[in-house]
């Protein structure tokens, strides 16, 4: 059996969720800092990609991306690169994809966060950089732990977006849940079977992690 | 040398701060809401009045004319949090390291193992703050904010988060901690007692207004605004109008008092509750009232005493009879135990 796919989805989901982790953080933070109107908007266009269907996720990237659009043919034409089909393009739609998690979840623990304590920091002349890495990081670590772990489980399952640009070329771009697709589609229902197993696997492993770590923690 | 002079627009006033002062305690006195914190939380750089000045030792950190406006970290301003904001992911010293960045590293941990020691944190360095009593997290949160050597110490409502029974010798240690810092302090409570026992001077605030410093035995003796008298604990006031020299005329208490002093722009009379008596054979300034109301207090009683429009709080003296509610009683108010109470400007 040829594990392509597997290797091919677990870079994909390693790489989108590194970025993902800063993206998150990042938006979280600042949005916090916005204007109330500014926020409002900003927060519809960020959590997006989580109620869109990925295939228009996938179509409007495209459009971004696609050989013949702004971005894919200024790429092509300095560099000579394509930013479609290849097997780090799905990154983009999985990057894309899975944002809103992990931005959600940051959100959700900086808003809890005591902000005294980044106060309290200030006035004893910690830098804000310090503030940010070793007091507000480390108090918001659980929920920031689930975001990427339940980041990193909906990275390896993305197939919406990443099949339309990255599509579905064995040994170059397959993902294990690409390859589901077409192995039930070519009728190798055995095999098929197979990578179906090994995904409820690999995501229930997840999800059982996520419980662990969010299981209350008697002392610190 | 601390001085402050702003203005701040916040939801239902504007906070408007004035204060002098000089290696100084100074409290801050008023009642939750006056705007007591965003006063300090000014001074620190945490949050930004809306206009004026604010200097200390020579230094401008604030001046919203000339587009000063120095940060928090620069300002050399101790705080100590209500709730002494320890970061929960350090231990103890690590809490207390956190102060320490001014200075070469090659000290911090001599500096470290004396402010532990000083502050009596001896075998509690690895421990985190969630661990250890209030007491001890306050201690901590001192020696953190003296290892950052600031010039001026914010303390804000330092007792709120402590029952009574550990509030007292907590008192004490701060007091030990105050009497070690040389620079100024400001202290905001809404607790006369606490101010009484850690302050010199004081200032009260109501809604948003600061009003003239003056020594703690001032305030509790010679309250010259409504506000001051109030947060000193005195409950019964009446408004009051100048009739002839030395007498007013209280429509709330309906009876026409003499008084011994005499002051035109008088609004207000008020007295303490112990100073009241039931009336002998006084012949002014007696007034006869209803027992609406019978208080248990932790020694003794008192009772709520209705006259025409407000109600009166006296307490009982032990051996004195317990009335009924309902019975009718005369009490005195000594002329030499009013006082002439102006409103403060935005009463009216």
């Amino acid at each position: 059996m040829d594990l392509f796919p597997l290797y091919n989805s677990l870079r994909i989901a390693v790489i989108s969720t590194f970025f993902v982790f800063f993206l998150g953080i990042a938006a979280a933070y600042y949005i916090a800092k916005c204007p109330r109107f500014v926020k409002g908007i900003l927060d519809v266009f960020f959590t997006l990609p989580l109620v869109l269907p990925p295939t228009v996720v996938g179509y409007l990237l495209l459009l971004l991306l696609g050989p013949k659009r702004i971005i894919g043919s200024a790429f092509f034409e300095s560099f000579n690169i394509r930013l479609t089909m290849n097997w780090w393009s799905a990154i983009f739609a999985v990057t894309v994809i899975v944002f809103p998690l992990m931005y959600r979840t940051a959100r959700g623990a900086f808003e809890s966060f005591d902000d005294t304590l980044s106060d309290a920091g200030k006035t004893l002349g910690l830098s804000n950089s310090y503030i940010f890495w070793r007091i507000r990081i480390p108090n918001c670590k659980q929920a920031i732990i689930s975001g990427v772990v339940l980041s990193f489980a909906r990275a390896l399952g993305e197939y919406g977006a990443t099949s339309m640009i990255a599509g579905y070329i064995p040994n170059k771009t397959a993902t294990v849940s690409t390859a589901v697709y077409q192995l039930w589609r070519t009728g190798n229902d055995e095999l098929a079977f197979k990578w179906v197993m090994i995904n409820i696997a690999i995501s229930a492993l997840v999800l059982l992690a996520i419980n662990l770590l969010e299981r209350p923690k008697s002392r610190v | 040398m601390l001085y402050v002079n702003i203005e701040k627009k916040l939801n239902n006033f504007t906070l408007k701060v004035n204060i002098n002062t000089d290696k100084d305690i100074l409290a801050l006195l008023g009642a939750s809401g006056a705007g007591k914190s965003v006063t300090l939380k000014c001074i620190a750089g945490i949050d930004t009045p809306d206009k004026g000045q604010i200097i200390l030792d020579g230094q401008t950190l604030f001046d919203s004319k000339k587009h000063i406006n120095i940060a928090p970290q620069k300002r050399e301003v101790g705080y100590l949090f209500q709730q002494y904001a320890l970061f929960p992911n350090m231990t103890v010293e690590q809490n207390i390291n956190t102060g320490l960045k001014k200075i070469k590293k090659s000290e911090r941990k001599k500096r470290t193992a004396e402010l532990i020691k000083h502050f009596h944190l001896k075998g509690l360095e690895k421990l985190r703050p969630n661990t250890l009593s209030g007491g001890e997290q306050q201690r901590v949160a001192l020696a953190r904010i003296f290892a950052s050597q600031p010039k001026v110490l914010l303390l804000d409502e330092p007792f709120s988060s402590l029952d009574n029974f550990l509030k007292w010798q907590l008192e004490l240690e701060l007091k030990n901690a105050l009497n070690e810092f040389f620079g100024d302090v400001i202290m905001v409570s809404h607790n006369i007692d606490e101010v009484c026992k850690l302050c010199n001077n004081v200032s009260v605030i109501s809604k948003g207004t600061v009003q003239e410093k003056k020594s703690v035995y001032d305030l509790i003796y010679h309250p010259k605004t409504l506000a001051e008298a109030m947060i000193t604990g005195c409950k019964n006031y009446s408004s009051a109008q100048h009739i002839s020299s030395g007498m007013y005329h209280c429509p709330d208490w309906g009876i026409n008092l003499k008084t011994n002093n005499d002051t035109e722009n008088a609004k207000y009379i008020a007295i303490k509750n112990e100073d009241i008596k039931f009336a002998d054979n006084e012949s002014e300034n007696v007034l006869e009232c209803e027992v609406v109301q019978i208080i248990n207090e932790k020694i003794g009683r008192s009772i709520a005493l209705k006259t025409t429009n407000s109600i009166i709080y006296m307490p009982l003296k032990n051996d004195s009879i317990i009335p009924l509610k309902h019975n009718k009683f005369k009490i005195y108010l000594d002329s030499n135990k009013l006082f002439l109470l102006t409103g403060s400007e935005n009463d009216d």
